[in-house]
């Protein structure tokens, strides 16, 4: 209470970083979906073959120099996983992002103004969620075609129904707070009420979800490529790499293996992460 | 904590000197603390007290004075991080400390009672009453099935209850908040337990709840044989209900007496501080200044070294910073643990001190008009189902045609129990809820129904300070942006003006100028909802609506508040919407004071006339429920018994006839009211005729107090 004069947002972090650190699984969480952003952001740099090189070295097992093993082709799977981890992360990275911004403006103008407004909004919103997603992302792809572009706006379409729902529940209480009478009484615009009063508290959970939609869109990316829906061969993708090595199990387990661990591994830290950050940013009791 | 009390025999305070047969509880020299991130917190220390059978014990102290860590502390029932550090805890005349946790189980699930704060949370909602009550009985005394029923319904008729036979059936929403507390209160009695332990037990109710709670509560004190201990933040209500009082600051106890010398000599000063702050009623109409504390209660991590209170203490010499003095007996049964105990005045000496120092002369006020309301209704339409004719469709009537001025620069109280639509009608004159009808004006000029509808200029003479501080600043944004948003919007003030405005206001309502760039989570209770009163006088308005601004905050904060509100009054001529169900309060403040029930005002006037007789039966209820802080006090009991009726479903003819004490007959259920003029400038809303009604009332209820005050 009687704190020293600190900037408060230095103290804040410390804070984050405090309450992080005794949360063991969160940190190690963080650290493996650390090392995937490492290797999406740095791949070519760090294996040892290009994805599509190929090889006399065919069905290699794991061990030196193909760390991973080699598929029927002779392309080493250890640098296909890695280059693979790019793709993953600009699709459901760029199509959680997106989702967020739309899905963000929905809820706002959705729960702030209400009434009318809201409930037709809602209703649409409602209509998406009532199918189930998987299908929903197939019979979109299957009517635009299969490229990048498609794949992240229809993430993107899934998805902002949820990130809107969350956003207007969070309007819908933090509208009748106090503060945000205050800011009426005092004659300020609509514009400010939204952007200064009501969206910097609602940030934390909407971060939150982002980090869980996140996952699931790594999880989609890899549904969508294992159903050939998504990347088209030779690339690197995850799901795609799960679909080639279906035929070859009985001879090469680790071609289906390591890209399917990949995703696994993947989907396990970022939501490990997410629990951490729900933890550091919003702990149980002090705020409300 | 090294220091050895003198002059102490190991017995309990306030017994006989040898120890009685008798003590139920006897904490000695018990010490709590808290582990938090690496730190240990000590947030009781060296603290003994005794409890005999049939002795009501209060434990006073403000917000973080370690009340209830020391009443769970005693019984083992600490949180996961809390720890006893050392002292012994004798129950029974057995050692709790050194018995093992089954055991301290046992004793605390057969012979202790607990009763909490709130009794909605206390309770299973989705578990009718009854079984609640009957599982007690089930688990700690081995019933069958039929007798712990039997069982339950007797404690409810123990604690009073009305209709236990309908009660035990019913959810805990459908009962009101005193009959809840009184389920807790059968429920914690129901094993018959030696001990009884009351964590603020009636700070979640409403005043008219409280005055029946607290009736129960000295009922039963007198027929049961068990130890009470009740914990609470309000001397009012420990006068009301205690034999012994002990206060406790930061975790220390710092006086200990009998109730009645307390009252009339504490020898501490902080008691006596505590004192001070609670405002009292005059009948000459001269408000006294409140007496406050300056600075806060100490953190833990950060205790003086000498007297816990010196730093806040207006009697502190050097040595009271230099050690810590032990508390030690000064008188029969009294102990305190001020050095200078000689020193500390009596409290109408020091009253007498605090109002000879405000300027009552410059206080000049006008009668006119400010803010009018005429026929103000606010209806909230039920959302209808589906497949309910529009024709069945109810509204919530929440505020039923008021109507009621505030004149410039002066106060208008306005009080009513919780549901008396006192809240909703502040929101529909400030433009936060645009009132179904009715025409509310300013200056003599319509105001738009919302904000949005309202010219800069109304928005600006009209501002707003809320019940909660903790809501009404957003957490994202530093104090000074909070401070600074009105006059740039309502006053055009910009750069370098600004901060200097900023710093001005922080001045001006007593905080630092470094309290700019805080977050509001860095501030406490107090400081917080000083910003409020910062921020709403920013516009420099001529109205500020007050919300119930002192609910949320402690005795000695509530007390420096009122003299700041008082304060800028004086200084800007601003006028208060003023509500509060604390009639003391309201009192204190106000000029004029508008009595709500049921979204309807029933009695309206010159302050002095509405607290003087004759009054309107419900202001009569009202005012002989506020507990008065001074044991020599007999108040009339009149108790209204419920809570205020759905206002979905407002009662015909008079809307208070169901719970009126006084109801003549069928007039008062069939015909509504008419207004009639009481002596001076006063009108309330009633059938009886207002000769009548003197007649029938006793003299002024409150001012019974400053008669024993004289002594």
């Amino acid at each position: 209470m009687t704190a020293p004069e600190i900037r408060p947002r230095r103290r804040l972090l410390g804070v984050y970083w405090r309450r992080l650190r005794r949360r063991r699984a969160a940190l190690i969480g963080t650290a493996v979906f650390v090392v995937f952003l490492v290797m999406a952001l740095a791949g070519p740099w760090l294996t040892p073959y290009g994805y599509s090189d190929q090889s006399p070295d065919r069905l290699e097992p794991p061990g030196w120099p193909h760390l991973f093993g080699t598929d029927q082709f002779g392309r080493d799977i250890f640098s296909r996983v890695v280059a693979g981890a790019q793709g993953v992360f600009f699709l459901g990275g760029s199509a959680t992002i997106l989702a967020v911004l739309v899905g963000t403006a929905i809820g706002l103008v959705s729960g702030y103004y209400g009434r009318f407004l809201d409930e037709i909004i809602m209703r649409v919103l409602d209509v998406f969620l009532a199918i189930p997603s998987l299908l929903l992302a197939l019979v979109l792809l299957a009517t635009l075609g299969s490229s990048n572009l498609n794949l992240i706006l229809v993430i993107t379409v899934l998805y902002v129904p949820v990130l809107a729902r969350v956003t207007r529940s969070m309007v819908l209480d933090l509208k009748t707070k106090e503060f945000v009478e205050a800011a009426r009484i005092r004659g300020e615009r609509s514009g400010y009420i939204l952007f200064r009063e009501v969206l910097p508290n609602a940030l934390a959970p909407l971060l939150v979800e982002a980090s869980i939609r996140f996952s699931y869109a790594i999880f989609l990316v890899a549904s969508l490529g294992f159903l050939g829906l998504g990347a088209q061969p030779p690339s690197p993708d995850w799901g795609l790499q799960v679909n080639e090595a279906r035929g070859w199990f009985a001879t090469a387990p680790w071609m289906l293996l390591f890209p399917a661990g990949a995703i696994a591994l993947l989907v396990v830290s970022t939501s490990l992460m997410t629990d951490g950050l729900r933890h550091v940013l919003q702990p149980k009791g002090a705020e409300r | 904590m090294s220091s050895n009390p003198r002059g102490r025999s190991d017995s309990p305070p306030g017994l006989s000197p040898m120890g009685s047969m008798d003590t139920v509880l006897d904490i000695r020299r018990l010490c709590i603390a808290y582990e938090t991130e690496g730190k240990s917190l000590p947030a009781v220390r060296d603290v003994s007290l005794g409890i005999a059978g049939r002795q009501s014990y209060g434990l006073v102290g403000e917000s973080g004075s370690g009340k209830t860590t020391l009443a769970l502390g005693a019984i083992r029932y600490l949180a996961e991080n809390g720890r006893i550090t050392a002292g012994e805890v004798f129950f029974e005349g057995r050692n709790l400390l050194e018995l093992p946790a089954r055991e301290v189980r046992s004793v605390r699930g057969n012979r202790v009672g607990m009763v909490y704060q709130s009794p909605s949370t206390a309770l299973n909602p989705s578990i009718r009453v009854g079984s609640q009550v009957a599982e007690v009985a089930r688990r700690h005394l081995h019933m069958g099935k039929a007798e712990a029923r039997e069982r339950a319904l007797h404690m409810l008729e123990q604690v009073a209850m009305p209709d236990p036979e309908a009660v035990v059936r019913r959810y805990p929403h459908q009962l009101s908040g005193g009959m809840l507390q009184r389920c807790v209160i059968a429920m914690a009695l129901i094993t018959d337990p030696r001990l009884l332990i009351m964590d603020e037990p009636t700070t979640a109710l409403d005043v008219t709840t409280q005055a029946v709670v607290l009736d129960l509560v000295a009922e039963l004190k007198s027929r049961l044989d068990a130890a009470i201990l009740y914990i609470t933040h309000d001397l009012a209500v420990v006068a009301r209900v205690c034999d012994r009082v002990g206060v406790l600051y930061a975790g220390e106890m710092v006086e200990e007496a009998d109730l009645r010398t307390l009252f009339s000599r504490p020898r501490h000063p902080y008691t006596l501080a505590l004192l001070g702050c609670i405002p009292r009623y005059r009948v000459d109409g001269r408000r006294g200044r409140l007496l406050t504390i300056p600075g806060r209660i100490p953190h833990l991590d950060e205790l003086p070294s000498g007297c816990v209170f010196a730093p806040r203490c207006p009697l502190a010499e050097e040595a009271c910073r230099a050690s810590r003095p032990p508390l030690r007996e000064i008188g029969e049964g009294h102990l305190s643990a001020c050095r200078r105990f000689t020193a500390v005045p009596t409290p109408a000496a020091y009253v007498e001190d605090i109002e000879s120092a405000v300027d009552w002369e410059a206080v000049s006020l006008g009668e006119e008009r400010l803010l009018e309301a005429h026929d103000v209704e606010q209806h909230f339409p039920m959302r209808g189902n589906l497949f309910a004719g529009k024709a069945r469709r109810k509204a919530v009537r929440a505020v039923d045609g008021v109507t009621l001025y505030v004149n410039r620069g002066r106060t208008l109280g306005v009080v009513g129990e919780s549901g008396s639509g006192k809240t909703t009608l502040a929101r529909a004159l400030i433009g936060l809820e645009a009132p179904t009808a009715g025409r509310v004006l300013f200056e003599g000029e319509a105001l738009g129904g919302t904000t949005a509808r309202r010219s800069r200029t109304v928005l600006k003479n009209i501002q707003m300070v809320f019940q909660d501080p903790d809501a009404s600043l957003n957490p994202r944004h530093p104090v000074g942006e909070a401070i600074s948003r009105p006059l740039y919007l309502l006053r055009g003030v910009r750069g370098a003006e600004l901060r200097r405005k900023v710093r001005e206001l922080l001045a001006a309502v007593n905080l630092p100028a470094a309290y700019a760039e805080r977050l509001p989570g860095e501030l406490s209770g107090g400081e917080k909802q000083r910003v409020a009163v910062a921020r709403a006088f920013a516009a420099e308005p001529k109205l500020v609506l007050c919300d119930e601004p002192l609910s949320s905050l402690d005795v000695s904060v509530q007390g420096s508040l009122m003299n700041l509100l008082h304060d800028l009054q004086v200084e800007q001529k601003t006028a208060y919407f003023f509500i509060s169900h604390d009639l003391a309060a309201v009192q204190h403040l106000s000029d004029w004071i508008a009595v709500m029930y049921l979204g309807k005002v029933v009695e309206l006037g010159d302050a002095l006339q509405v607290l003087n007789p004759p009054y309107h039966p419900y202001t009569e209820a009202l005012l002989s429920a506020v507990p008065v802080p001074d044991p020599g006090v007999r108040q009339s009991t009149i108790r209204l018994e419920g809570a205020v009726p759905s206002p979905l479903d407002v009662p015909p003819g008079c809307r208070f006839h169901t719970r009126c004490p006084r109801v003549l007959g069928d007039i008062c259920r069939t015909q509504e009211p008419p207004w009639q003029e009481g002596p001076g400038s006063h009108w309330l809303c009633c059938h009886i005729p207002c000769s009548e009604l003197e007649a029938l009332q006793g003299p002024c209820l409150l001012s019974v107090c400053l008669e024993d005050e004289g002594g």
